[in-house]
C-alpha cells in the first residue's frame, strides 16, 4: 500500500501506463472483487466513511453527493461524468493523471459508477489535451476487450459503457452543470440548483459528476479501505492531494502530498522555494478563483478547513505564486480579464460586472486610475462577489482575489494611481 | 418541416464525416446532442465551420442552422472563419503571465506580424489566446496545432515555430 | 396557503407560487427583467434579488432571486434591507454599461421597461468610462425591427420565440458580454408569432415596424379595448391611433382567451385600415358607370328612395352583431341572411348545436390544461393561430406532471424543461398536408378530407371496440388521457369534420366527462351572426330578381360568386374596403373599420367580446349599424341595438352584460383614450391652427376622446390601455390582475352565451363529394382584411399546387413545373407530406375558382419557370446594416 496511490504508477515511470503494465501493478483489483460481489450500498458506504472530499475545487463530500442519487426505478440512464475540463488557471494535475495513467481514473469510474448504478459514463475532457484525450480512448477500448467495460463488465448483471467527449473549449464548462448542457450538445450556460445533477442531470437524468482526480481516489479507497486513507491524511481530511507550484519559484511542478501538508514545506521544500532573486509577495492557494494569501500564511496546512480559516480556498490546491518583481495590480488585471472573457453571458452581474472590473483595473495598471476607481472595484466585488447574487460559482470565484487582492496589496493599488503608472518595469 | 427540396447533407458533407457524426449519434438519446461533436468533427476535416457546412450539419442532426449557430459560436475551439494550417493557441493565463508569457507573445505577433485572431500572409498560423493549457509548471506555454510547447522565451522562440 | 413574511408584513402566499409572483400579486413592486408570467422564471437578470433569511435569528441574511424561490410556511424575506436595494441597484447599473442613450429616438421610449425599473431602482449616475459593445443589426422582415445595442441579455426574446412559440430561426450567438440574438442570416422570422417579441423584449431590440414607419410616442398615442377580427378566437387587443391612423395593435390580457399573446395576423393585420382601399365617403353610380361622391345624408337619402318594396339583406360574418341586426330590423327577419354560405352555415350550425350541448368546451387558456390532442382536420396554425399557441403549450403536461412529481416548481422554467427533454403529451393531427403543429406532435396521418371523417369514425367504434388499427392506437391515446381534447374547425370546408368530431367528443365524454371539444369557426363573428339567424339563405332570397339588396361588410363575389348578384337593379353595399362586391354596387355607402367603431363580437367558444371605437372616423365614414339606423329612422346607438338583440333573441341575452353602456362613468368621468401624458395632442394640428379643436364628443361609448377622463380604475372591458405609476410598459398587467396570470381586478370580460345542457344526440353524416382539390387556409393570404395590411401583403404566398410525388406523376407533371386552371397558374411543389390523390393550393386573393375545379381540369403549363420559394414571396433580405 502506497503512500502516494495516486502517482506510484507514474513517479519513476517514463511512459504511461498501458493495461498491461497497470493490471500487474494490481490495477483492477479493486473492479474484480467489488463488482457483481459487493453490494453496491455498501460501497457507498464505505465512500462514506473514508470521507473522501471533492478535488475539482469545492471540496465536497463524495459519498453525501452520491447519496443524493435516488434509488434506482424503472430502467432509464443513469450517468458518470467524470470532469476533465482543468481550464482553471494555475492548475495543472488532472493532466497528470489522465496522460500517464488513464487506467486509474477507468477503473474509479467502474467502481463509482457500479455504486450509483450508472449504465453510461463520459470524460468530459477539454479539447487541447490531445496526449490524454488518445490515451484514454486507447485505455478505454483495451478495457473494453478485457470486459472490464461494456455489457455485463465481468459477466456480472453490470453493465457500463464509458464515452470520452471532447469539448470545444470556454472554461465554463468546468461548472458541472454547464459541463452538461455542453454534453447535450448546448450552449454551455450553467443550471439553476436545485435540482441538483443528481436528481435531474444529464438529459434529465439522475448524474453524478466528479472531477478526475476524486474519481482516482475512489479506486484505491475500495482496494484499501477507509482506515487507510484516512491514515494517509495529516489533519481531519483523509487521502492524499496532487498539489503544485507555478509562478516564479525554484522547482515548479506537482507532487502527491498527503492532505494537510504545511504550505510552507510545499513550497520550500517540493518546490524548492522561491527562485534565485525572488521574493514571495502573496500567492494564490488553488487556482485562479482562490483568495490572495500572504507569507503569514506559509504556516496554513493545506486542507479545505484550514484554508477556508485563513480566508482563502484550497481549491484545486495547486498554488500560483506573486513574487516581488511582478505587480499585484497587474496579475488581477491579467486574472479579471480572464474571467470577463470566460463568463457564459448568461447573468447580469457576470457579464457586465467582470468587464467593468476589467476595464477599472486595466486603467489603473496603464496609469490611467482614479481614488474612485477603487471605490468602483469594491462595490463590484461586493455586487459580483457572494455566491447566489450570481446564477453559478463563476463570478463569485473571479471576485475572490480581487477582493483579496485590494485587501493585501492596496498600496499598490495607491502608487498605480498616485504615480500614474505601473511600478513594476517588465525585463522584456 | 415539410419534404419540400431540402439541401441534402449528403450533398456537402463527405461520407467519412457522415458516418462519425452518425457514430456519436448513436450513443445519444437523440440527434441534436451531436452538435458539438459534429462541428469538431466536420472542422478537423476542414479547419473551420463554413456557412456551408453549418447548415450540412444542422439539416443531419434535426437542428435549426440558427441554433446550431447558436453553439458553435459559444465555444473558442470551432471557428467559424478560416484559420491557417495552424492555429497557435497562446496561453495567456496567470502563470504564463507570471513568466512573462505576454512579453514572448509580444515577440511572436512580431515575428508572424499578426495580433491575436489574425492569420499570417502565407496562410501558414493563426493566432489566438487560450485559456490555462495545463501547464503551468512550464510556462509560458502554447499550442500549436495539436502540440504542447513550454518553457517559451524571447529567445527560444523561433525554433518553436520553425 | 403557506404564510410568509415580507419586511415584517405577514402575506399569505399562493401555494405552488415564486415570491416574485406573491410580491407582485400583492402590490409589492420588485423589479425584474427574465422573469415572465407566462414563461416562468430562469434567473438570468438578477434583478428581482431580495434579502431571504434562513431562521428567525438571522438578522444579516443573503441575497436570493425572488423568482427562484418558492415560498414556504413561516419563510421572511425583505424587500427593503440596504443590501437587497443596493445589489438591484447595482443590476441596472451594470445592465446600462453598454445599453445605448439612446432613449429619445427609441421605439420603446416612453414604455420601456428597462426605463421604468431604472427608475425603480434608483440608478442615475454612470461611472463606467469604458467604450460600450456594439453590434450590427439584422433584416428580420417587413413586420419586426432589431436594434441589437438596446438589448440587455435578459433572454426573454429566444425563450419565447423558440421555447414557448416553437420558432426555431431565432437563436442567441456567442457568450460572455457579446451575446447577440438574430437569425442566422438576416431574413423575414418564420415564426407566426413574432409580434411578441415587441411585447416580450423589455427595451427597445425588438419593435414594431409598423409603429415605427409612422413613430409616434407611446404616450401620444389615443387607445381602445378592442376585439381581433382576423379569426374567430376573439384575442383582446388594444389598437392605437394616431392622425387617423391605426398605428399598432398590443395584446390585451384576457385571462380565459389569449393571455398574454397573439398572432401575427391578429397583430398587423389590423394595419388594414389604413389602407388606400378604403372607401372614404359616399358614392353613387351615374349612368356612366362611373362613381359620383355625393354627401352622405344625399346617399342616404337615395337609399331611404329604395326601401319602398321588398328588400333584401344580406349581413355578415365579420359585421358586428349590432350592424347585422339594424340590418335585419331594417330589411325584415324574412328579408335577412347572414350572407354566409350554405355550407358555412352547416358548419356553424354544428359549432352552435356542440357549444348549446352539454359537452364540455374549454377556453382558449384551459385548451392549456388537456393532456391529450386529437386535431380533426384543422389547420390551426394558419386559421385560428392563436390556438396553436396554447397546444404548443399543452403538450407539455406531461413535463410538468414529470416535474410535479420530482419536487420541482412549474415556474423553474429551464429545469422542467430539461426534465421533459423531448417528452410530449399525446397530439395527433388528421389533416390532408403537413401542419406547423407537426414539430410537436405524437402522430401525424396524413389524409384526404373524406378520410379524415372515416378515420374518426373508426376512432368512434374503437372506443367500444377491440381490433387493432391506427384508429384502435389513437383511441386508446384518447381514453388514456386524464383529459382528452377534441380540436376541430371549419378550415377544410367540410360540415362532416365538425360532425363526426362533436360525435367523437360526445363518445368519450361517455366514457370520461372530463373531455373537451374545441371547435374554430370562420370569422370574427361567425358565430354571432349564425345566433342571429342561420336559416336565410342568399341564393334562395335572391333566387329571383331582385329590386334592390343590401349587403353589409361582405364580399359576396368572392364569397358566394359572382353570378349571383348579376339580377340585382339596385345594389347598396355598406363597407369599409374596396372589394369586387363593393365596386360593383349602385350606392355605396362608406362603413368605419372595427377600430372607428363600437361593435359586439361572439367567438367560437360562443362568447360575446365588445370592441369599442378607437378614433372618430375621417368624414362621412360611419359605424355600419349607424347607417343603418339612419335608414331605419330610428337613430339607436350601440348600446340601443345590444338591447334590441337583447329583445329579439334569447340566446344573445348576454350582449348587453358584456360591457358597460354609454352611461357607466367613474365618481362621474369618463374613460380617457388618451393617455395622461398625451402631450403632443395640443401640436397634431398647429400646422394649421394654433387653435386646438374642440376634442370629438363619444355619444355611443362611456369612453372619451381626450386625455380627461379615468383609466387605472376601468374595468377591463372598457380599459383603453394598461399603465400604472412607475409602470409604463405593458408589464403594468399584474397591477390590474387579481394575482399574477388570474382574472382582472374588474372580473373576466365577455360573456358566455352558451351554458350547455342539452345532451347531443349525435350528428348524421351528410353525403359529401370528395374533394381533391383542397384550399389551404394561409395566415397571411386568407383573410380579407388583413391581406390589406401593408406589411402582410408581402408576404402572402404565390400560387402553388402540391401535391406527392404519385399524384404528381398522374399528373404527368414534376416539382416546380406549372400547373393552370383558367387563368390561376401554379407552382407545383412536390410532397409526399401530402394525402395521397389530393392536390392542395392556397386560399389566397385570386385562385377561389379553384373551389369547384376538378383534378382532371388542372393542365401543365409548357415553358413555365418557377419563382424560387412561390411560399416565400421574394423579400429583399436587408435593410440596412449598420
Ligand atoms: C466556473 C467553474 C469552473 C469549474 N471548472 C472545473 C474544472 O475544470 N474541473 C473540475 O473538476 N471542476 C470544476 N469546477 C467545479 C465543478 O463545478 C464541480 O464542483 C466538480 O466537478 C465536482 O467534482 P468534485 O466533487 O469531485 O470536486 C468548476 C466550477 C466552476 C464554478
Ligand atoms: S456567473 Fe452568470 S454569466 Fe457568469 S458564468 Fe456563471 S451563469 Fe454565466
Ligand atoms: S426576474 Fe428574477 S432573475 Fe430575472
Amino acid at each position: 500500500m502506497s503512500d502516494k496511490p495516486l502517482t506510484k504508477n507514474i513517479i519513476g515511470f517514463d511512459g504511461h501506463t498501458d493495461l498491461a503494465r497497470y493490471e500487474s501493478l494490481g490495477g483492477y483489483a479493486a473492479v474484480r472483487k467489488t463488482i457483481g460481489r459487493t453490494d453496491p450500498d455498501a460501497v457507498l458506504e464505505l465512500l462514506k466513511d473514508a470521507n473522501l472530499r471533492g478535488r475539482g475545487g469545492a471540496g465536497f463530500p463524495t459519498g453525501m453527493k452520491w447519496s443524493f442519487v435516488p434509488k434506482k426505478e424503472g430502467n432509464g440512464h443513469r450517468y458518470l461524468v467524470a470532469n476533465a475540463d482543468e481550464m482553471e488557471p494555475g492548475t495543472f494535475k488532472d493532466r497528470l493523471l489522465m496522460e500517464k495513467d488513464p487506467h486509474q481514473l477507468i477503473e474509479g469510474m467502474i467502481l463509482s459508477a457500479y455504486t450509483i448504478s450508472a449504465d453510461v459514463g463520459y470524460i468530459f475532457i477539454r479539447g487541447e489535451y490531445h496526449v490524454a484525450i488518445a490515451r484514454l480512448q486507447e485505455a478505454i477500448n483495451a478495457a473494453s476487450a478485457s470486459g472490464l467495460l461494456g455489457e455485463h463488465i465481468l459477466d456480472s448483471e453490470f453493465s457500463f459503457r464509458l464515452h470520452v467527449h471532447v469539448s470545444a473549449g470556454r472554461y465554463i464548462c468546468g461548472e458541472e452543470t454547464a459541463l452538461l448542457n455542453s454534453l447535450e450538445g448546448k450552449r454551455a450556460i450553467p443550471r439553476a440548483k436545485p435540482p441538483f445533477p443528481q436528481v435531474s442531470g444529464l438529459w434529465g437524468r439522475p448524474t453524478i459528476v466528479n472531477n478526475v482526480e476524486t474519481l482516482c481516489n475512489v479506486t484505491h479507497i475500495v482496494a484499501n479501505g477507509a482506515d487507510w486513507f484516512k491514515s494517509l491524511g495529516l489533519g481531519v481530511d483523509g487521502g492524499t492531494k496532487l498539489f503544485g507550484a507555478s509562478g516564479r519559484v525554484a522547482r515548479p511542478g506537482c507532487w502527491e502530498l498527503p492532505m494537510g501538508t504545511p504550505i510552507r514545506e510545499i513550497l520550500e521544500e517540493h518546490a524548492g522555494g522561491m527562485a534565485e532573486g525572488y521574493q514571495l509577495k502573496g500567492f494564490l492557494p488553488g487556482g485562479a478563483s482562490t483568495d490572495f494569501l500572504t507569507p503569514d500564511h506559509l504556516d496554513v496546512p493545506m486542507e479545505y478547513d484550514t484554508v477556508m480559516q485563513a480566508g482563502s480556498r484550497m481549491g484545486t490546491g495547486t498554488m500560483i505564486i506573486l513574487d516581488d518583481h511582478s505587480c499585484a495590480v497587474g496579475m488581477i488585471a491579467n486574472l479579471e480579464k480572464f474571467f470577463a472573457r470566460e463568463s457564459c453571458g448568461f447573468c447580469t452581474p457576470c457579464r457586465e460586472g467582470l468587464p467593468w472590473v476589467q476595464e477599472v483595473l486595466d486603467r489603473i495598471e496603464a496609469g490611467n486610475g482614479e481614488l474612485d476607481d477603487i471605490k468602483v472595484l469594491e462595490r463590484q466585488s461586493q455586487f459580483i462577489g457572494a455566491i447566489g447574487n450570481t446564477h453559478c460559482a463563476h463570478a463569485p470565484g473571479a471576485m475572490e482575489p480581487l477582493a483579496s487582492g485590494l485587501k493585501y496589496f492596496r498600496d499598490e493599488f495607491i502608487t498605480h494611481i498616485e504615480g500614474k503608472a505601473c511600478p513594476y518595469q517588465r525585463e522584456v | 418541416m415539410s419534404n419540400i427540396a431540402t439541401d441534402n447533407p449528403t450533398n456537402f458533407l463527405t461520407e467519412q464525416e457522415i458516418a462519425e457524426i452518425e457514430s456519436e449519434i448513436s450513443h445519444l438519446p437523440n440527434r441534436p446532442s451531436a452538435a458539438i461533436d459534429a462541428l469538431k468533427i466536420v472542422q478537423s476535416y476542414r479547419g473551420w465551420i463554413s456557412d456551408g457546412s453549418l447548415n450540412a450539419i444542422a439539416e443531419l442532426i434535426d437542428m435549426s442552422a440558427g441554433e446550431l449557430d447558436g453553439v458553435a459560436t459559444f465555444y473558442n475551439l470551432i471557428y467559424r472563419q478560416p484559420v491557417g494550417e495552424k492555429v497557435i493557441l497562446y496561453c495567456d493565463s496567470v502563470s504564463c503571465w507570471l513568466m512573462d508569457g505576454d512579453v514572448v507573445c509580444e515577440k511572436i505577433k512580431q515575428k508572424l506580424n499578426i495580433d491575436y485572431g489574425e492569420t499570417t500572409a502565407d496562410n501558414k498560423y493563426t493566432l489566438l489566446p487560450v485559456t490555462c493549457l495545463g501547464d503551468c509548471d512550464h510556462a509560458p506555454a502554447m499550442m500549436v496545432g495539436d502540440e504542447l510547447h513550454h518553457d517559451l522565451t524571447i529567445d527560444n522562440i523561433e525554433e518553436h515555430l520553425s | 396557503m403557506p404564510t410568509i413574511f415580507v419586511d415584517d408584513r405577514a402575506i399569505e402566499a399562493k401555494t405552488g407560487d415564486n415570491l416574485l409572483e406573491v410580491l407582485l400579486s400583492n402590490g409589492i413592486d420588485v423589479p425584474y427583467f427574465c422573469w415572465h408570467p407566462a414563461m416562468g422564471s430562469v434567473g438570468a437578470c438578477r434583478q428581482c434579488a431580495v434579502v431571504g433569511y434562513a431562521n428567525p435569528d438571522d438578522t444579516r441574511g443573503r441575497i436570493i432571486m425572488s423568482c427562484m424561490t418558492p415560498v414556504t410556511e413561516g419563510a421572511r424575506f425583505s424587500v427593503e434591507a440596504e443590501n437587497a436595494t443596493s445589489f438591484r441597484n447595482s443590476v441596472v447599473e451594470n445592465l446600462m454599461l453598454n445599453h445605448p442613450h439612446d432613449c429619445p429616438v427609441c421605439e420603446e421610449g416612453g414604455e420601456c421597461h428597462l426605463q421604468d425599473m431604472t427608475v425603480m431602482v434608483g440608478h442615475s449616475d454612470r461611472r463606467y468610462k469604458g467604450l460600450k459593445t456594439t453590434f450590427r443589426n439584422q433584416y428580420l422582415g417587413p413586420l419586426i425591427g432589431h436594434e441589437m445595442n438596446r438589448c440587455i441579455t435578459c433572454y426573454r426574446c429566444v425563450r419565447y420565440y423558440q421555447d414557448y412559440a416553437g420558432g426555431d430561426d431565432l437563436a442567441a450567438f456567442g457568450s460572455r458580454d457579446r451575446v447577440f440574438f438574430g437569425r442566422a442570416e438576416p431574413g423575414v422570422l418564420d415564426n407566426e408569432f413574432s409580434g411578441n417579441l415587441v411585447e416580450v423584449c423589455p427595451t427597445g431590440v425588438f419593435t414594431d415596424k409598423t409603429l415605427s414607419k409612422h413613430y409616434s410616442r407611446k404616450w401620444d398615442l389615443q387607445s381602445a379595448p378592442t376585439v381581433c377580427q382576423a379569426c374567430s378566437l376573439g384575442c383582446n387587443t388594444y389598437t392605437s391611433e394616431r392622425y387617423g391612423e391605426v398605428r399598432r395593435v398590443h395584446n390585451r390580457y384576457h385571462n380565459e382567451v389569449n393571455g398574454y399573446f397573439l398572432c401575427d395576423r391578429g397583430r398587423f393585420g389590423a394595419q388594414h385600415v389604413n389602407s388606400p382601399k378604403r372607401i372614404p365617403g359616399a358614392g353613387i353610380r351615374n349612368a356612366g358607370g362611373l362613381y359620383e361622391p355625393v354627401s352622405i345624408a344625399d346617399a342616404l337619402d337615395k337609399v331611404k328612395g329604395l326601401l319602398t318594396g321588398k328588400v333584401i339583406g344580406i349581413g355578415s360574418p365579420r359585421a358586428s352583431l349590432e350592424s347585422n341586426e339594424a340590418l335585419r330590423q331594417l330589411v325584415g327577419a324574412d328579408n335577412y341572411c347572414n350572407g354566409m354560405t350554405s355550407t358555412e352555415r352547416e358548419m356553424h350550425g354544428v359549432i352552435l348545436e356542440v357549444l348549446a350541448s352539454n359537452l364540455s368546451v374549454p377556453t382558449m387558456m384551459e385548451v392549456e390544461t388537456f393532456d391529450a390532442i386529437l386535431v380533426v382536420g384543422e389547420d390551426v396554425t394558419n386559421h385560428a393561430p392563436r390556438l396553436a399557441l396554447s397546444i404548443r403549450q399543452a403538450v407539455r403536461n406531461i413535463g410538468q406532471q414529470l416535474a410535479a412529481d420530482t419536487g420541482i416548481s412549474q415556474w423553474h422554467d429551464a429545469a422542467v424543461r430539461e426534465l421533459e427533454q423531448d417528452e410530449k403529451s399525446p397530439l395527433v393531427i388528421l389533416s390532408p398536408m403537413t401542419d406547423r403543429l407537426d414539430d410537436i406532435a405524437s402522430d401525424t396521418h396524413r389524409l384526404a378530407p373524406n378520410d379524415i371523417v372515416s378515420m374518426v369514425e373508426q376512432i368512434i367504434e374503437a372506443i367500444d371496440e377491440d381490433k387493432p388499427s391506427d384508429a384502435k392506437d389513437i383511441a386508446s391515446t384518447l381514453l388514456a388521457a386524464k383529459r382528452p381534447l377534441i380540436i376541430s374547425g371549419t378550415s377544410l370546408s367540410s360540415p362532416n369534420i365538425l360532425k363526426v368530431s362533436a360525435n367523437l367528443a360526445a363518445a368519450l365524454a361517455r366514457k370520461n366527462p372530463s373531455t373537451g371539444i374545441f371547435l374554430c369557426a370562420s370569422e370574427v363573428n361567425s358565430v354571432g351572426v349564425a345566433m342571429i339567424d342561420n336559416t336565410g339563405n342568399a341564393e334562395e332570397l335572391l333566387g329571383n330578381r331582385s329590386e334592390t339588396v343590401i349587403v353589409l361588410e361582405n364580399d359576396i363575389d368572392t364569397r358566394l360568386g359572382s353570378a349571383l348578384l348579376d339580377e340585382v337593379r339596385n345594389l347598396v353595399v355598406i363597407d369599409a374596403m374596396d372589394n369586387p362586391t363593393t365596386s360593383r354596387s349602385s350606392i355605396v355607402l362608406p362603413a368605419a373599420s372595427f377600430a372607428e367603431a363600437e361593435g359586439t363580437f361572439v367567438n367560437n367558444e360562443g362568447r360575446a367580446q365588445r370592441s369599442m371605437a378607437t378614433f372618430n372616423p375621417a368624414g362621412d365614414i360611419t359605424p355600419g349599424y349607424q347607417l343603418l339606423s339612419a335608414l331605419g329612422g330610428d337613430h339607436l346607438s350601440a348600446s340601443g341595438w345590444q338591447q334590441k338583440l337583447t329583445a329579439e333573441h334569447a340566446s344573445l341575452a348576454g350582449v348587453v352584460t358584456c360591457a358597460p353602456d354609454e352611461q357607466f362613468r367613474i365618481e362621474g368621468s369618463r374613460i380617457a383614450r388618451m393617455t395622461h401624458r398625451a402631450s403632443g395632442r395640443t401640436a397634431m394640428l398647429a400646422d394649421v391652427s394654433v387653435h386646438e379643436p374642440q376634442q370629438p364628443l363619444d355619444t355611443e361609448s362611456p369612453l372619451a376622446f381626450t386625455m380627461e377622463g379615468n383609466q387605472t380604475r376601468a374595468p377591463a372591458s372598457l380599459r383603453p390601455y394598461t399603465w400604472s405609476p412607475g409602470w409604463n410598459s405593458n408589464q403594468s398587467i399584474h397591477k390590474f390582475q387579481d394575482e399574477v396570470g388570474g382574472p382582472d381586478k374588474s372580473g373576466t370580460t365577455g360573456t358566455r352565451l352558451f351554458t350547455g345542457s342539452t345532451e347531443l344526440t349525435g350528428f348524421e353524416l351528410s353525403e359529401e363529394a370528395s374533394a381533391n382539390l383542397i384550399g389551404q387556409v394561409h395566415i397571411f393570404g386568407s383573410d380579407e382584411l388583413s391581406n390589406e395590411a401593408a406589411e402582410l401583403s408581402t408576404l402572402i404566398p404565390q400560387p402553388y399546387a402540391r401535391m406527392s410525388s404519385a399524384t404528381a406523376a398522374s399528373l404527368e407533371v414534376s416539382h416546380h413545373d406549372g400547373l393552370a386552371f383558367g387563368d390561376i397558374i401554379m407552382t407545383v411543389l412536390v410532397d409526399d407530406e401530402v394525402a395521397e390523390r389530393c392536390v392542395v393550393y392556397p386560399m389566397i386573393p385570386g385562385t377561389e375558382a379553384l373551389g369547384s375545379a376538378q383534378l382532371s381540369e388542372l393542365q401543365k403549363v409548357a415553358g413555365y419557370t418557377s419563382p424560387s420559394d412561390p411560399l416565400r414571396p421574394s423579400l429583399i433580405t436587408t435593410d440596412r446594416t449598420s
